[in-house]
This record gives C-alpha cells, structure tokens and sequence, in this order.
C-alpha cells in the first residue's frame, strides 16, 4: 500500500493514515526485539557516521513501534476486509469472508446449469476504495446480476437490487473485497462484458474467477466458453466433493431460520 | 482460500506448487470440526509439505513477539507442524502445500480414507489437480477457474515480483519487500532461501510455497539452488 514511509522532516517512518488499509501486518507480521529506541536511534547515527551499515533481518522491528488503532465505524470496515485473521460477522470466514464453491459440496449453492462469479477488487496488493466497488456493482446490477446474500460487500449493500453500496463507507479503502454472483451458464458472457468494460475505468485491478459443478467424467462446461473468450483456463480450484452435513438436523434447521 | 485462486506465473512455473486445503461450513458441518480439521492436518503433515497453516493461527513460518539481537546471526525457528495442528482450536481453513503431484496423491488417498466430511480443495493446475484426484478414486464436484487481472493494470507490480506476492492471495507479502528479496539473492547480501523463508513469515494461512519461491528467486539471479 505504500502507506508506511520516513517522512524526510522527521526522519522518522510515519504512517500515511488514509492508505493504510489497517491490514495489521506490519503490527502482527514482523518480529519484534523491543529494544529502547533511543539507543537503536544512536546506534544507527553512531554507524552511519563511520560509512557502515548495519544490515538486520528484514522482517523485523527493533522497538516493536507498532500498535493497534482503536478502530470506529466507519474505518472498522478497513480492518473487516484487510487483516486475514478477522472473521467476517455475516459468514464466519475469515480473510475476504467468502465460500464461493469451496463448500459447494455441503451448500450445493452453484447448481448444475449455473455459474459463480467471484469478481475481485484491489487484489494483487493495489488496493480498493469502496466507491470503485460501487461503480462496479452498480453496473453488474444493472446486467440483472444476483448478488450472493451470504457475501460481506453484499450485506454492506443499502440497495441490493441497484448494486449500491452504503455511502458512509465509500471512501474507505481496503486491501481487497469480493463479489460474489450467480448466474446461469447462459448469462455468464453478458457479466463478463460488464467486467471487462467497467474494469478499466476503476482505479484498481480485477481479479476474477467462475466456478461450475462438473458433469460426468470430471467434464466441465466452462473450458469451452472462457478459452472463446481469450481467458486462461489453467489454473484453479478444484473443489473434491468429499464434504457433507455432518451437524445434527436441528442446528441445519436453527441456521436456516 | 480465495488466496490460492489467483497465483501467477506461466504453467510450467507452476507444476511444483499444490495446495490442498480444508474447510467446513457454519450451520452444516461445523460441529466438531476442529478436531477433524486436526486430523486433516496430521494426514498432510505425514506426506511432507513444504508449508501448512490454518488462517488463524499461523503457518510452520511465524514471526516471533520476543526476539534477542542475537537472531540476526543465530535465528531460532519459530512454529512447527505440532504449533499448526495444535493451534486449530476453532473451526478455520487448515491448509498444506506440497511441491509434487505424488505427495499430493498420497496424502489424497489417506484423506478420502479418513472420510472427514469437510470441504476438501485442490488450488493447483486444475488438469493436474483432477488427473491427481481422479488416480485417487475421487471425482471432482466442481471448479473454479482463474482467469487473471483486469481493470488498470498499470497499478500492477511486475511479472517476477508477482509470481512471487500472489503465493500470498491476502496479499500479506508487500510487493517493495518482494523487490527487496530479488535485489538482496541478486547481491548476494542473502540467500534465496533464506529471502523465501523473511516471506513465508508474512503469510498467516501458510499458502506461500517456500520452495517454489526459492526457485523463483535463484532464477531471477541467475544462480543454482541451493548456491
């Protein structure tokens, strides 16, 4: 994010609080040594001023500077879809809160016949303000689009059916976010249109995958269709089908209502 | 485990680098997961993966909250496959990477004996990935394919440093630090190996491939493996 910087009238790494995505990784993701700053600080100066550099490891903070922000709404939202280890309240799933198919074995919620989009935004490692979520979303509602319910920018959404998202938490920016679509097999080229057209004015990148069920024979029907289109069919995930409700009928029941 | 979809790089970059992973669902078969998401792990654990994790918890890779100024010569190892298998303590997505087709197939076999019921995923070259899981007796329900970046690109790291950030999907390896591990194995200051394993500690979920980064970054200097 580039958020992280030494701020040349300081000379002291300051925080650029409105790129910070509050991903917490530079709080949990480095070592720490909580060394006394002052001495660090004189150490370095006293090195730098006979020409020697010091070289540490890289991935770790001397003075264990960092520390958690007490987050409010609406900048909680940046934590909710930034730092991997916080779970989504809406799914229960950690990082972007998403199932897509990988569970399509014990949901069964893409059928036969039916695709799910996951169209990404700020990933790989841009970056995503909400109101270019908003602008995409707008737009794959106006192709008729059916958002997952169980999905956390879905239920962020003040109008579903229009695709637009709360306005009080527009100009947050988080490290990624996904929507999740389903649509019938028929549809997924109209969707895909609206991505590759609205995709290039945001001012992110678009990751995007579809998931189908397979037929016999491990056959699938989007090969065909994506390789049409120009897109690579070559890597993926490849759900095994080995899961299944294993909770008693009464949770399954208590969950539904 | 969106995290896995989209990782980059050309097909025959990609055939050291499978991920297997396992999850349950709220309300349908998450009583009494953790201890089969154990279970699962212990499995993965016995067909030697360069990798595992659990997206709570921590990968075989974690930074440590207590280190001395002695780690800079003498770095102790921080986190273990018993830390990973013991720490899952909540349902969460528990995840092993290996660096061949026929760990996988192994370990793919004594998954589908153990007859867990959770989620069961593969995030590798999806022909490799359904011939791997059809050799062991295991149809393939569903897949989902990644059909790469779009919209402004220009915002995009380059070829060498994105092959290397998307082994992290959540995008806890930073593309500068990346940058910074191509121009130290380049210089020589550290090994590729060494410059694999500063990465692997940014990834929580343990998805990141060590040994394919390693790979990576020896070719990025022209320099063999290992040297």
């Amino acid at each position: 994010m580039g958020a992280i910087a030494i701020d040349p009238q300081s000379n002291r790494a300051e925080i650029d609080h409105g790129n910070c995505v509050e991903c917490y990784q530079c709080y949990r993701g480095m070592s720490q040594e909580h060394l006394n700053p002052t001495l660090v600080r004189s150490l370095r100066t006293v090195l730098g001023w006979m020409r020697l550099r010091f070289e540490p490891e890289p991935d770790v903070c001397p003075t264990a500077a960092f520390e958690p922000d007490e987050l409010t709404w609406p900048r909680v939202v940046r934590r909710a879809f930034s730092d991997v280890t916080s779970t989504h309240e809406s799914t229960g799933v950690h990082g972007r809160g998403t199932e897509e198919v990988k569970t399509n074995d014990v949901t069964h919620r893409v059928g036969p016949g039916e695709a799910g989009l996951v169209v990404e935004f700020g990933r790989p490692g841009v970056g995503v303000w909400f109101r270019d979520i908003d602008r995409m979303t707008a737009a794959l509602a106006d192709a008729g689009a059916e958002f997952e319910p169980n999905n956390p920018v879905t239920q962020l959404m003040a109008d579903r059916s229009r695709g637009k998202v709360r306005t009080d938490i527009l100009d947050e920016k988080v490290l990624s976010a996904i929507v999740e679509i389903k649509v019938p097999l028929s549809g997924v080229e109209e969707i895909l249109e609206v991505v590759e057209t609205v995709g290039p004015r945001l001012q992110t990148v678009v990751s995007l995958g579809i998931g189908a069920v397979c037929g016999p024979g491990a056959s699938n029907p989007l090969p065909e269709l994506l390789s049409r289109r120009g897109y690579p069919v070559i890597r993926g995930k490849t759900n095994l089908g080995l899961g299944r409700v294993t909770n008693p009928t009464e949770t399954a029941l208590h969950v539904a209502k | 485990m969106t995290n896995t979809l989209h990782r980059s790089g050309q097909p025959e970059d990609l055939k050291d680098d499978y991920i297997l992973f396992a999850m349950c669902t709220r309300g349908r078969n998450d009583l009494g997961a953790s201890e089969r998401l154990r279970e699962f792990l212990r499995i993965c654990a016995r067909h030697h993966p360069v990798n595992m994790g659990d997206g709570k918890n921590g990968s075989i890779f974690r930074p440590s909250r207590h280190l001395n100024p002695l780690a800079h010569w003498r770095r102790p190892a921080n986190g273990s496959v018993e830390d990973v298998i013991e720490g899952i303590t909540t349902p969460t997505t528990a995840a092993a990477v290996f660096d061949n087709p026929d760990s996988l197939y192994e370990c793919l076999q004594e998954v589908r004996a153990a007859d867990l019921g959770l989620s069961i995923n593969i995030s590798a070259l999806v022909e490799d990935a359904v011939n791997c899981s059809r050799r062991a007796g295991i149809e393939p329900h569903a897949v989902e394919y990644s059909l790469g970046f779009m919209g402004n690109t220009s915002q995009l790291a380059d070829a060498n440093t994105l092959s290397l950030t998307t082994m992290c999907g959540h995008g806890m390896v930073a593309s500068a630090f990346a940058q910074k591990m191509i121009d130290w194995v380049k210089t020589r200051r550290k090994s590729a190996a060494e410059c694999a394993r500063y990465m692997s500690r940014f990834c929580v979920c343990g998805v990141f491939n060590p040994v394919r980064a390693e790979r990576l970054l020896c070719r990025m200097a022209n320099q063999e493996p290992g040297g």
